[in-house]
């Protein structure tokens, strides 16, 4: 099984300096880039399928080609990748910044070149400390060695890369939030559309990708669409960096072929259920993704089978609910984070979410009544997609509706007992 | 007025933006690396330098939680309160840290040596519980873990 993404990480060791990378093979795809025309990149992006690692799965070859190309293109073009990585559960970007920072610069001078940009930004959440460092003292052995800068390898192409390190707040992720952030605003998200592709960073065509989709690109130049297509076990192209937390014997964090199955990753790599503790369901993508229950283990983790499974693949970062748990206690301390992290730009989310945390305090304290169910279905409903700026509502809105859908019985037992049967 | 070595700093970062109001984020950051936390006069201070307004900027500041404008201990504590550490025991070590410490969430030890902040998901899901003291991730935590770490900074 290849491990493309992680096979220069050794989790605990330093990430190879310059020279280790090159030996290891790194490097070559720039070269190899800078030959063909940037419309010939686009073509061998665009057949291996591969798709968004941010959450939402959008084809990535096809965002580039929304950027206006050509002479008359607006100026500078900016490509920025998202490491604001603040999915309560996720932590497979934080693996790859700090075990492979020349991984990251080399897929985005590759995809800097595609598009075309000029400027080039890393968007770093503050808490990842090591990462800046050594993407630091990474960016200075790129520049130095000509891979960064003007006339890279002596072609006509230039670009400039700067670390940005934010300042905190978890909609700062939010890409249009991110662009308000990186100007020195409050980060409040934009309208969408125009989408930043179009009218980014100070109005200017940006293109947003996260760590994880930037990282494949020099691997889908060097060994080609076909290969990257075969490395998965589904429709959607390459391996996945899949993690899992909770109540598991050995939680951690794979790269593994995209669309393996949840019950594998379960089972086989996070070592299944500790001892004394079921397994009562999992947030399969982070904390803005649907519950999944015992009887959905076999779907293949990729964004279309996780889609048709009633819930989605986000960021790849299972979250283990086990019996010894209280969901409703999960519930109440997720939706404080959503409420507490909502940007209070939009009524249904600043306003509604701090309603539903009330509410799941009181059923959570003993206090809760029936109606109180009905109100956070109508609050998850008023959360949903169409009714706000930004995805963040909306991601508030799965765990809910899909607890109170498959936790039903722990609710009521809330209500009926007035306290929490685990406390 | 900012300090010789704030405006030094501040000016290192200049060329990665085409504009001064970009560089408010970078510029209060090293402003509270300096004199721990944002006071008034800091606002003013790098408003002053950026040519920004200083309501504006103070409208900026109070987004970002890591922009502190209240006072902070010499060493600040963020403990990992999001869901896979609060499933494997953040409300235990909370008890734990917060009687260490005799503080609540949000307050400053009155030795001024710790403030103990909640944050949100530290990016150590599989280590958890998770806290951060200053720049520093310290994981797989549990009541006997955080007296050997709380020693080391004492
Ligand atoms: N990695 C992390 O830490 C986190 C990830 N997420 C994930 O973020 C996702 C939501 O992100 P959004 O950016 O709001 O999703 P989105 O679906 O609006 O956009 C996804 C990407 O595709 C592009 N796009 C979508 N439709 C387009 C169109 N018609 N034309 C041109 N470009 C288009 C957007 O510009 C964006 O870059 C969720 O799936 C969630 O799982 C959420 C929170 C944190
Ligand atoms: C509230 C919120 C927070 C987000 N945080 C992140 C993040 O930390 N990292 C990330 O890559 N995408 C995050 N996203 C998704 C981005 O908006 C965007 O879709 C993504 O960066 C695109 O990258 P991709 O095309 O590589 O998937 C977030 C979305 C929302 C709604
Ligand atoms: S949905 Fe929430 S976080 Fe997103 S823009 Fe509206 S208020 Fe802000
Ligand atoms: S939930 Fe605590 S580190 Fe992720």
């Amino acid at each position: 099984m290849e491990t493309p993404l992680t096979n220069n990480i050794s989790p605990g060791k330093e990430p190879a300096d310059l020279r280790q990378y090159e030996n290891a093979g790194g490097y070559a795809a720039v070269r190899k880039a800078l030959r063909l025309a940037p419309a010939e990149v686009m073509a061998i992006v665009e057949e291996s399928n591969l798709r968004g690692r941010g959450g939402a799965g959008f084809p990535t070859a096809k965002k580039w080609s929304f950027v206006p190309m050509g002479d008359d293109a607006p100026r500078p073009k900016y490509l920025i990748c998202n490491a604001d990585e603040m999915e309560p559960g996720t932590f497979k970007d934080r693996l790859l910044l700090e075990g492979d920072p020349h991984q990251l610069i080399e897929g985005m001078i590759i995809s800097a070149y595609t598009v075309q940009a000029d400027v080039a930004y890393i968007f770093l959440r503050w808490a990842y400390k090591l990462a800046a460092e050594r993407l630091e003292s990474a960016l200075a052995e790129a520049y130095r060695q000509g891979y960064l800068g003007k006339n890279i390898l002596g072609s006509e192409y230039s670009l400039e890369l700067h670390l940005h390190v934010s300042a905190g707040r978890y909609i700062c992720g939010e890409e249009t939030a991110l662009l308000n952030a990186l100007e020195g605003k409050r980060a409040n998200p934009r309208a969408k559309p125009p989408y930043p592709q179009v009218s980014g960073l100070w109005g200017k065509p940006t293109v947003v990708n996260s760590v994880e989709t930037l990282c494949n690109v020099p691997h889908i130049v060097n060994r080609g669409a076909a290969w990257f297509k075969n490395l998965s076990r589904s429709a959607d192209g390459g391996t996945k960096l899949y993690g899992v937390s909770g109540r598991v014997k050995k939680p951690g964090l794979w790269e593994l072929p995209m669309g393996t199955p949840i019950r594998e990753i379960l089972e086989e790599h996070a070592g299944g259920m500790q001892g004394g503790y079921r397994f009562r369901g999992l947030l399969p993508g982070g904390a803005s993704t649907n519950f999944v229950v015992a009887d959905q283990l076999d779907v293949a983790m990729d964004f279309d089978s996780m889609q048709v499974a009633g819930s989605r693949l986000g960021t790849g970062a299972m979250i283990i609910l086990d019996d010894k748990t209280c969901p409703v206690g999960m519930l109440l301390n997720l939706e404080h984070f959503f409420a507490q992290e909502s940007c209070g730009w939009c009524t249904p989310c600043w306003s509604g979410l701090s309603w539903i945390e009330q509410i799941l305090q009181g059923l959570e304290e003993g206090s809760g009544q029936s109606s109180d169910l009905e109100r956070l279905q109508s609050h998850a409903r008023l959360l949903g997609p169409g009714h706000t700026f930004c995805a963040l509502a909306p991601g508030a809105a799965e765990p809910l509706q899909s607890g109170l859908k498959h936790f039903g019985d722990d609710f009521h037992r809330h209500i009926r007992e007035k306290r929490c049967p685990w406390r | 007025m900012l300090s010789k070595q704030e405006k030094q700093q501040i000016e290192a970062k200049v060329h990665h933006y085409p504009n001064k109001r970009a560089l408010s984020l970078e510029a209060l950051k090293i402003v509270q690396e300096h004199r721990g936390w944002v006071t008034d006069e800091g606002i003013a201070d790098v408003a002053e330098a950026l040519q920004l307004r200083p309501a504006e900027l103070e409208g900026v500041a109070t987004f970002y939680n890591m922009i502190f404008r209240k006072p902070v201990g010499k060493h600040v504590i963020l403990l990992c309160d999001s869901v896979s550490c609060w499933i494997m025991g953040y409300e235990r070590l909370r008890e734990h840290l917060t009687t260490r410490l005799g503080v609540g969430l949000g307050e400053t030890s009155v030795d001024q040596q710790f403030t103990l902040l909640p944050n949100v998901c530290l990016g150590a899901c599989d280590h958890a519980p998770v806290m951060m003291i200053d720049n520093a991730h310290y994981q797989d935590l549990d009541a006997g873990k955080i007296d050997e770490i709380l020693a080391m900074y004492r």
